[in-house]
C-alpha cells in the first residue's frame, strides 16, 4: 500500500550549543548567533516516516514546514535523507505567530495538501519546546493524534499502531488512520544524507530562492521538476486573517529571563479532570502561569 | 554534532588543489554524464560542490557515530561463531550508516553504482574516517579492492561484482599464508581448474584482514608444479558460493575492531579474475599501491586523532599554576606532531593527485587511444605516484607512530591508563609501518626513486613553482638540503656495493622525503599561511636537522664498517 505521509518539521536556531552570546540583551534570542538547523524530534519523526516509505513502496513523504523562505534548507536537508519533496508555509502574514496561530495556519496547509494518510512530527522544537503545535494540528483537523511515540509498530488496513514512550515504560497503541503521530527523541536517529541524493537534490529550490541562481542552474530546475520545491502563502491556503500571525496568537510576551531550573520535586498527577483543574488553579495563584 | 571533515579546514584546503582543475575534467570525461545521470556534476564547481557535500555527510557520519562508537568497538571486538565473522555491535552501526549515506563503490564508475569519486577526495574520506577509527577504516576502505575488479576482471564480472559493493557489500584480499608474508611468491594455496571454466581453492591463508567478507580477492596457484610468483592467478570468491570458513580472529595489540582471519579453502568455488598468471606480477602489485596509499591516508588519520587528543589534554592539565601547554617541552612536541601531521598529509594528497591523473588516463586508454602528448603526462604521473606511494606509506606511517607516541607522552602518567583514547590510537598505529609492506620494503621500492633521480626531478618541480615572497628565504635554505642529499646519493652510489646502499636505504629515502615535504608545505604556506606557516618553519628546522643528522652520518661512514653491524 503506498501512502501519503506529511512531516511537519521546523527550522530552529541550534539551542543545544549556546555560547554568550545566545541572548541579546532585550532577552530575546539572537538568530545571528546560533545556527538554524533541523529540529531534532522532527528529524526523528522523519526517520519514522521514511520506514513507513521503505516498508510500503511508491509511498511519498513531503515535508511540511512554516517559517522564512531560508526553511526551505531543511527540505533540501529531508530530501538528502530520503523525503521526496517539501511544502515552505511562509509569508509576512505569518509571522510572530504562537502555537495556537501556527498549528491553525499548518492544519490549513494539511487541508490544502488534501489525500493524506499520517502526518507525523516531533514531539516539541528546541526554540520553544511547548508540544502544542502537534496536538493542536490534530484537533484543529478533528483526527485522532498519538504523541510521545518511539516507534511505529505497524501500518495495516487503515491502522497504525505505535509505541508510546510515557513515564516508567512503553505502552502500545493502535490509532485509525488518517492521524497525527509525534516522535519523541528517544526514538530512532534519523538516517544518514545520502551521497546520491545529495548531488541528486542540492539545487532544489523554492521559487523566492530560484532566483537567486545562475541562470545555468535556474535551466536545471526548469528541466528537472524534481527540483521545484512548492512555497505556500497564507492566502493559498485560504487561513483568515484574524487567525494568523501576530493577530491569530493570544500569548504576549510579557518578560524573558534567565532561569536556573532548580525543580527540586515533582508531582504526579493521574488524567483525572479535577487534579489537573487543581494544579492549573495552584499555578495561576503562585503566578508560575496566567 | 562533531563534523570531522568541517572542523578541519586543512582538508578543504588540500581538497581545492590547483591540479584538482585538470582530475576533475579528466575524470568526469569533460562532464559527459551529467545528463545521463541525476547525480552527476556538468561542470567543475558542480563536481567539487558535491565532494565537499558527500566530504560532510562523512565528517558528519564519522563525528557523530564512528567516533563515539570506537571505544566500544576496542573493547567488544568481532568474535567468531559457526566459521563466521559476527562484527562488534557498534562495527554493525558504523557500517549501516556508511551504507545508508552511500559511501561504499565511492571511486568506482556510475554504471556500477559509484559516485565516480577521483582517488583524492576518495583517499580525504579514509583520512577522515581513520581518525575516527582506525580500525573501521579498514573494513570500509577494502572497497578499494573493487578497483583491482574495474581494472582487471571482464565486464559481466564487473557488472557482478562492483556493483554489489557500491550497494554496500564488504571486501577483503586473501594475500597472505602462514609461510607467505612478505615474500607473497611463495604463496601454495591451491587453485584447480574445473571442466565448466570454474576453479576449486583449496589450502589456508592467515592474517586476512576482515577475511569473511562478502567478495574476496584470491591469490592463489594455478600452475601446478610452479614454486614462483609467475604461477600465481588472482580469483574471486563469492561468499554466498560457500567453502570459505574462518578458523580463527587474530587477538591483535590494535585495531581490534577489524576481524583478522585465518582462513581455510575447502573446494571453494572462485572465478578467475583477468588472465592466470598474473596474480602477483601485476595485478597485485596494482593492488598494493592501492592499498599503500589507503595506509597513508590511515595513518594520516591517526597523526589528527593523536594530535587532537594531545592538544586538547594540554590545554586543560595545569601543572603549576598553568595548562602545560605554556611550557616550552610541552609546547615543542606538539608543534613538532602538527608538522609532522601537515606534512605527511600534504604528501598524501600531492601522491593521490598523481594517481589519479595517471590512472584516470589509463582508463581513458581503454576508451580510446591517448594522443602523444597525454601519454606523456599519463607516464610522468606514473612515476610520480609510484615514487610518492611508498615514501607517504612509510614515512606517513612513522610519523603517525611518533605522534601516538608523543600523544601518550602529552598525557604523562594518565596516558599510560587506559582511560584516555590516547592509549588506543598508540595501539592502533603501530600497524601502520608493519601491514601492506613494511617501512623497509617501502623503503626497498623507493631507493630506486633515490638513485634513478625521480625525488631529485620532482624537488625541481617544486623548486620551479611561484611561491609568495616571505617563503623564498625559506626556499633558498631547502636548496642547500637539497645539495647535501645529492652529495650523499652520490657517495653512497658511487660505490658500487648493493649491500652499502641497502644500509644507508633509508636514511637516503627519509632525507628525499624531508626535502619533498618541506617543499609541499612552503607551498601549502604561500597558499595559505593562516593554516600552514608555522608547520611550514616548524617542518623546515625538523628536516634540516634531520638531513644534516644523515648526511653527517653517510659522511662520516667508512663502507668497509658495515660489517661491524652484521648480526648472526
Amino acid at each position: 500500500m503506498s501512502l501519503n505521509i506529511i512531516v511537519l518539521a521546523k527550522q530552529v536556531p541550534d539551542t543545544r550549543n549556546v555560547g554568550k552570546d545566545a541572548m541579546k540583551a532585550d532577552g530575546t534570542i539572537n538568530r545571528a548567533a546560533l545556527p538554524a538547523i533541523f529540529n531534532p524530534e522532527d528529524l526523528n519523526a522523519l526517520e519514522q516516516a521514511l520506514r513507513l516509505k521503505d516498508a510500503n513502496p511508491g509511498s511519498t513523504v513531503t515535508l511540511l514546514t512554516m517559517g522564512l523562505p531560508r526553511a526551505a534548507e531543511i527540505i533540501r536537508e529531508a530530501m538528502y535523507r530520503g523525503a521526496d519533496t517539501g511544502i515552505v508555509l511562509t509569508d509576512r502574514a505569518l509571522g510572530g505567530a504562537d502555537t495556537l496561530a501556527t498549528s491553525y495556519s499548518l492544519a490549513q496547509a494539511v487541508k490544502k495538501f488534501g489525500n493524506y494518510d499520517i502526518i507525523l512530527g516531533g514531539r516539541q522544537a528546541i526554540d520553544g519546546d511547548t508540544a502544542q503545535v502537534g496536538p493542536q494540528i490534530a484537533e484543529k483537523l478533528g483526527i485522532p493524534q498519538v504523541t510521545y511515540a518511539e516507534e511505529i509498530l505497524d501500518l495495516k488496513d487503515g491502522k497504525v499502531t505505535v509505541k508510546r514512550r510515557i513515564e516508567g515504560g512503553v505502552e502500545t497503541v493502535v490509532a485509525p488512520l488518517p492521524c497525527v503521530v509525534t516522535v519523541n527523541g528517544s526514538a530512532a536517529e534519523c538516517r544518514p544524507r545520502n551521497a546520491k541524493r545529495v548531488q541528486k537534490f542540492k539545487y532544489a529550490v523554492s521559487p523566492s530562492e530560484k532566483g537567486n541562481l545562475a541562470p545555468e542552474l535556474q535551466a536545471l530546475v526548469d528541466a528537472r521538476p524534481y527540483l521545484s520545491l512548492q512555497e505556500w502563502s497564507a492566502a493559498y491556503v485560504d487561513a483568515d486573517p484574524a487567525q494568523i500571525g501576530l493577530a491569530g496568537s493570544p500569548t504576549k510576551v510579557k518578560a524573558i529571563e534567565n532561569v536556573v531550573f532548580t525543580a527540586k520535586e515533582s508531582r504526579t498527577l493521574t488524567d483525572d479532570d479535577t487534579q489537573i483543574e487543581d494544579l492549573i488553579k495552584e499555578l495561576i495563584v503562585n503566578h508560575t502561569i496566567g | 554534532m562533531a563534523n570531522f571533515y568541517n572542523d578541519n579546514p586543512v582538508l578543504k584546503h588540500h581538497l581545492t588543489h590547483p591540479l584538482m582543475g585538470k582530475i576533475v575534467a579528466l575524470k568526469e570525461r569533460d562532464f559527459s554524464e551529467a545528463d545521463k545521470y541525476d547525480y552527476a556534476p556538468f561542470n567543475f564547481d558542480d563536481a567539487m560542490d558535491s565532494y565537499d557535500k558527500v566530504l560532510d555527510i562523512v565528517g558528519e557520519i564519522t563525528g557523530n557515530i564512528i567516533a563515539p562508537n570506537a571505544e566500544d568497538v576496542d573493547h567488544q571486538g568481532p568474535q567468531v561463531i559457526d566459521g563466521h565473522v559476527k562484527y562488534a555491535d557498534a562495527t554493525s552501526v558504523n557500517l549501516d550508516a556508511c551504507r545508508k549515506a552511500g559511501l561504499m563503490g565511492m571511486a568506482m564508475p556510475r554504471r556500477f553504482g559509484g559516485l565516480n569519486f577521483p582517488i583524492t577526495p576518495y583517499i580525504m574520506a579514509a583520512d577522515i574516517v581513520s581518525r575516527a577509527d582506525a580500525g573501521f577504516e579498514n573494513l570500509w576502505g577494502l572497497q578499494d579492492c573493487a578497483e583491482t575488479i574495474y581494472e582487471f576482471a571482464d565486464e559481466e564480472q564487473k557488472k557482478r561484482f562492483i556493483t554489489r559493493v557500491c550497494e554496500g557489500e564488504t571486501m577483503s584480499m586473501d594475500l597472505t599464508e602462514p609461510d607467505a608474508g612478505s615474500d607473497l611468491q611463495s604463496v601454495m594455496l591451491k587453485a584447480t581448474e574445473q571442466p565448466d571454466g570454474t576453479w576449486r581453492l583449496n589450502g589456508v591463508k592467515r592474517f586476512i584482514t576482515n577475511g569473511d567478507s562478502d567478495i574476496h580477492l584470491v591469490l592463489a596457484r594455478s600452475e601446478d608444479g610452479t614454486k614462483d610468483g609467475r604461477g600465481l592467478s588472482m580469483f574471486i570468491y563469492d561468499k554466498r558460493d560457500g567453502g570459505v570458513t574462518v578458523r580463527r580472529i587474530e587477538n591483535k595489540m590494535g585495531i581490534k575492531g577489524s576481524p583478522t582471519c585465518e582462513l581455510v579453502y575447502r573446494n571453494a568455488k572462485a572465478e578467475l579474475c583477468g588472465s592466470r598468471k598474473l596474480g602477483l606480477i601485476k595485478y597485485v602489485m596494482a593492488l598494493m599501491n592501492g592499498a599503500r596509499l589507503g595506509i597513508a591516508a590511515q595513518s594520516v588519520g591517526i597523526s589528527e586523532a593523536a594530535y587532537r587528543e594531545a592538544l586538547s589534554y594540554a590545554r586543560d592539565r595545569k601543572q603549576f599554576g598553568k595548562a602545560i601547554i605554556e611550557f616550552p617541552a610541552v609546547y615543542e612536541i606538539l608543534s613538532v606532531m602538527k608538522a609532522k601531521l601537515e606534512a605527511s598529509r600534504s604528501l598524501l594528497y600531492e601522491c593521490s593527485r598523481f594517481v589519479d591523473i595517471y590512472k584516470i588516463y589509463d582508463d581513458i586508454a581503454k576508451e580510446r587511444p591517448l594522443t602523444p602528448e597525454e601519454r606523456k603526462e599519463a607516464k610522468y604521473y606514473s612515476k610520480f605516484a609510484d615514487a610518492c606511494t611508498p615514501l607517504v606509506k612509510g614515512l606517513g606511517s612513522e610519523y603517525a607512530n611518533q605522534n601516538a607516541y608523543d600523544a601518550i607522552q602529552i598525557h604523562g602518567g594518565s596516558g599510560f591508563m587506559k582511560d584516555y583514547a590516547c592509549e588506543r590510537i598508540y595501539r592502533d598505529a603501530r600497524i601502520t609501518s608493519i601491514y601492506e609492506g613494511t617501512t623497509q620494503l617501502q623503503v626497498v621500492a623507493a631507493i630506486r626513486h633515490v638513485t634513478t633521480g625521480t625525488y631529485l626531478n620532482l624537488i625541481r618541480t617544486y623548486e620551479a613553482q611561484e611561491i609568495g615572497h616571505t617563503y623564498k628565504p625559506l626556499r633558498d635554505e631547502l636548496a642547500k638540503l637539497t645539495a647535501t642529499y645529492e652529495e650523499c646519493v652520490k657517495k653512497v652510489t658511487e660505490a658500487k656495493d648493493p649491500a652499502y646502499l641497502d644500509f644507508m636505504a633509508r636514511r637516503l629515502v627519509e632525507m628525499a622525503g624531508n626535502i619533498i615535504m618541506s617543499h609541499l608545505l612552503i607551498l601549502d604556506a604561500s597558499r595559505n599561511a593562516e593554516l600552514f606557516d608555522a608547520s611550514a618553519r616548524v617542518y623546515f628546522n625538523l628536516a634540516q636537522a634531520e638531513v644534516t643528522k644523515h648526511a653527517d652520518f653517510i659522511g662520516r661512514f667508512n663502507p668497509a664498517e658495515t660489517s661491524i653491524y652484521k648480526q648472526a
